[in-house]
């Protein structure tokens, strides 16, 4: 399937280290939306998103960001993605701005523009009193920040955020849960992989759950609701899920249950 | 383990294991099957260097080796050589112990006493002072041993001595830096005092010979009557390293004595400031740089260009790459000094400083690729940007390529007052040195944080054997060729080629950046 509307679609796709670790797994974002993927540690949510943004190449399947063909014409979809991960990738030894001019740059983004864009980030995102210092000595929020706003500087339409609020005091967390609301705002559409269930409850309009490399159960979260059968948190959903889907794979715990 | 927790031994035990499995590590490239291939490397490289010896040396003794002061100076000499390499070596170790974070904060953090690991550290320092200089000395060593006795086997504690000496002194400057110029620009002396003495007195010693003698020899300088009158009697304690490896227990006392009691003197007096001047090189880290202040101004550049730029800037501000790449363009400037003194002579001199550039150069572009091309902090970030992997290697082939012709440019200049064929040779030998290189780095390449430049040898022991036989091989190529020798350039030649193909079918083929 090859549909513009759609931020994201995913038929088939599959991945195996030393094991298997996403299995047959299809999935679709809508253009403009907020979704969240949940799981249990080592559930395959990384590598999904990874092999999405052309970080992995995936064994079987399609992946297509706005009805580009991610395999097929690789830099088409990297130039309207971007890729967040939990360990900022900033360089110690350059400055915001130095780094910002370095992405807008990859970006081919008019340097003209990419400035104004960088200033506008820079100052958004508070970091304007550091703005001139190396990054080496930033902390982690600092640096997450540092990452989101070279995320940012391209204007992209898909932005894959992995783990993004891991290690953020309350002020930066909440900060970079505004910038990344805004963006929604604007019809961007964001992917995010979070342990924290409060913040997929209260930001994503839809959410994913990938248990052993598989989409276990998505929807709104009162769809989720609704298939568990109580209202409920969704940490409550969450767990009931991963725990059915244990049940059903392993024999042993489908046995005693 | 069984030692008493946070005793000496146990710290001892500790730091033991984890330099031994890097070790392994190192030597295998993290695949253990490899280890019986690497004991074969290793004997044959052994078998190869003790042969080499043996043509050095086994000249020399067969006309007897008579204790009097032209033997002890050109022993004393050639251990001199041996020992700056050795200081440089603990310099940059010392300054490693105060600097590099690892455990250390882990460590600092715990009740444990940070004095009893300064001296194990210490201790360790001054064991793989002695380890390397063992392996620079062993071959010649052992072949004196075969041919003139056993009583050369005192060589061995003689540098366990020197090493001791050498580690000491390199505390004491470490110290001195951080009184005289603070922590904070300790590190970046440290490693150009390093490089300078690593160098510098092998440079020296040739710059005498150039400048005197008009030749490339080190040994020319100790084996000049004039010279050997001006040193101290036969009798003066100057010799007792010297006299100690030609098997004088009296001076192998007296120099075991002096090394030791200055390596337990210097622990005792910096161990107690470790704790604090390692906490002040922490702080360090925590400092932010702050740049030229005025307007902030995009240039418009290329993808290539941004890519380039961002390699030239992280290589000009990379704190640790000083001590990698300083002292293999210190090597360029010997040649630099025959060439300008020759000036205006017959080509042939020339030949000498071929081989020297060539692989000056070689080495150079393999650090430097390193660095560019596996040493990728925002390694995600590049390959998630809309440009092809083909125009990523390209841009930072160029950036290394350029900062390689900047810094051999000159030497072709100066070269070619004296002959455009040699300059031309030299010009075309060093860049297959560079690229080939350059390719292995491409070849091997595993990304891995800039900040493990030292350690780069982990992702592959192959990859740098086959750096430092391709260079070479591609030297002594083109020195042949240089010299007319068309028809024996061959052999290097091919031997480089089959290095070359050997690293690329070890190679892990196909892996993306």
């Amino acid at each position: 399937m090859s549909d513009p509307s759609h931020a994201l679609v995913i038929e088939g796709l599959t991945k195996s280290f030393d094991r298997p670790v996403v299995k047959d797994l299809h999935l679709s974002v809508k253009g403009g939306e907020f979704y969240a993927l949940l799981g249990p540690n080592g559930a395959g949510k990384t590598t999904i998103l990874r092999m999405v943004a052309g970080l992995l190449q995936p064994e079987a399947g399609t992946i297509s960001v706005f009805g580009v063909d991610t395999r097929k014409d690789p830099l088409a979809a990297k130039s309207i993605v971007a890729w967040v991960s939990d360990e900022p990738m900033v360089y110690d030894r350059l400055t915001p701005y130095e780094y910002l001019e370095f992405v807008a740059g990859l970006w081919r983004i008019d340097a003209r523009q990419a400035q104004q864009r960088a200033t506008e980030l820079i100052e958004w995102l508070g970091l304007a009193p550091h703005a001139r210092q190396r990054c080496g000595g930033f902390s982690k929020g600092m640096l997450q920040k540092v990452a989101l706003a070279g995320a940012l500087v391209h204007d992209p339409r898909l932005i894959i955020l992995d783990e993004p609020l891991t290690g953020l005091d309350a002020g930066s967390a909440r900060q970079v849960k505004q910038v990344l609301l805004d963006k929604v705002k604007q019809g961007v559409t964001v992917i995010m992989t979070t342990h924290i269930l409060e913040v997929a409850e209260r930001m994503a309009e839809r959410i994913g759950v990938i248990n052993h490399g598989r989409l276990v159960a998505e929807g709104t979260l009162a769809e989720l609701r609704a298939r568990v059968g109580r209202e409920t948190t969704l940490e409550e959903i969450f767990l009931d899920l991963v725990a059915q889907k244990e049940m059903d794979t392993d024999p042993a715990v489908a046995a005693v249950a | 383990m069984s030692f008493a927790p946070a005793s000496m031994p146990w710290f001892a035990a500790h730091e033991w294991r984890l330099m031994w499995r890097d070790g392994i590590a190192m030597m295998t490239g993290g695949h253990p099957t490899r280890r019986v291939a690497l004991v074969v490397i290793l004997v044959i490289a052994a078998a190869l260097m003790h042969l080499m010896a043996n043509a050095i040396v086994a000249p020399w003794v067969a006309s007897g080796v008579i204790i009097d002061k032209p033997t002890l100076v050109l022993i004393t000499g050639t251990g001199l050589l041996l020992w700056t390499v050795m200081l440089s070596q603990s310099l940059e170790s010392v300054t490693r112990a105060y600097y590099s974070r690892s455990d250390l904060d882990l460590i600092l953090s715990s009740p444990a006493s940070s004095r009893q690991l300064f001296a194990v550290r210490t201790g360790i320092t001054a064991v793989t002072t002695l380890l390397l200089a063992c392996l620079l000395a062993s071959p010649i060593v052992d072949v004196l041993i075969i041919h003139d006795g056993a009583h050369w086997l005192l060589a061995y504690p003689a540098l366990a001595a020197l090493s001791a000496i050498a580690t000491a002194l390199a505390v004491l400057i470490t110290l001195g830096l951080f009184r005289v110029a603070g922590p904070k620009r300790t590190r970046l002396i440290a490693q150009i005092v390093a490089a300078i003495v690593g160098a510098g007195f092998v440079i020296g010693i040739q710059a005498v010979a150039i400048l005197h003698f008009g030749n490339m020899s080190r040994f020319a300088l100790f084996s000049d009557p004039e010279f050997i009158g001006w040193m101290p009697e036969i009798d003066s304690i100057v010799w007792a390293p010297a006299r100690a490896a030609l098997g004088d227990v009296t001076s192998l006392a007296v120099t075991v004595v002096l090394g030791a009691s200055l390596l337990a003197g210097t622990i005792t007096l910096a161990s107690s400031s470790y704790g604090r001047h390692a906490i002040a090189a922490a702080g360090i880290s925590a400092q932010r740089q702050t740049q030229q202040r005025g307007r902030v101004l995009f240039r418009p550049r290329s993808q290539k260009q941004q890519l380039r730029v961002k390699e030239w800037k992280l290589l000009a501000r990379d704190p640790w790459l000083l001590s990698q790449t300083l002292m293999q363009v210190f090597y360029l400037v010997p040649p630099a000094l025959y060439l300008w003194i020759s000036y205006g002579q017959t080509a042939g001199t020339y030949v000498v400083v071929i081989p020297v550039v060539v692989m000056a150069v070689g080495q150079l572009s393999g650090g430097l690729s390193w660095l560019a091309i596996s040493g990728e902090d925002a390694h995600d970030l590049v390959v998630t940007a809309p440009v092809s992997p083909q125009a990523v290697l390209q841009a930072k082939i160029e950036a290394v390529a350029t900062v390689v012709l900047v810094m051999l440019t000159p030497i072709i200049v100066l070269m070619l007052f004296a002959s455009y064929e040699l300059a031309a040779t030299t010009a075309v030998f060093a860049a297959i040195s560079s690229g080939s290189a350059t390719a292995i780095q491409l070849w091997f390449r595993v990304p891995m944080r800039r900040a493990m430049f030292r350690r780069r040898q982990v992702a592959s022991r192959v990859s740098t054997i086959a750096e430092a036989l391709s260079s070479i091989f591609w030297a002594g190529t083109a020195v042949l060729v240089a010299g007319d020798q068309d028809w024996i350039a061959v052999f290097p030649g091919t031997l480089a080629v089959v290095t070359l193909f050997v690293a690329w079918s070890l190679s892990p083929k196909g892996k993306q950046v």
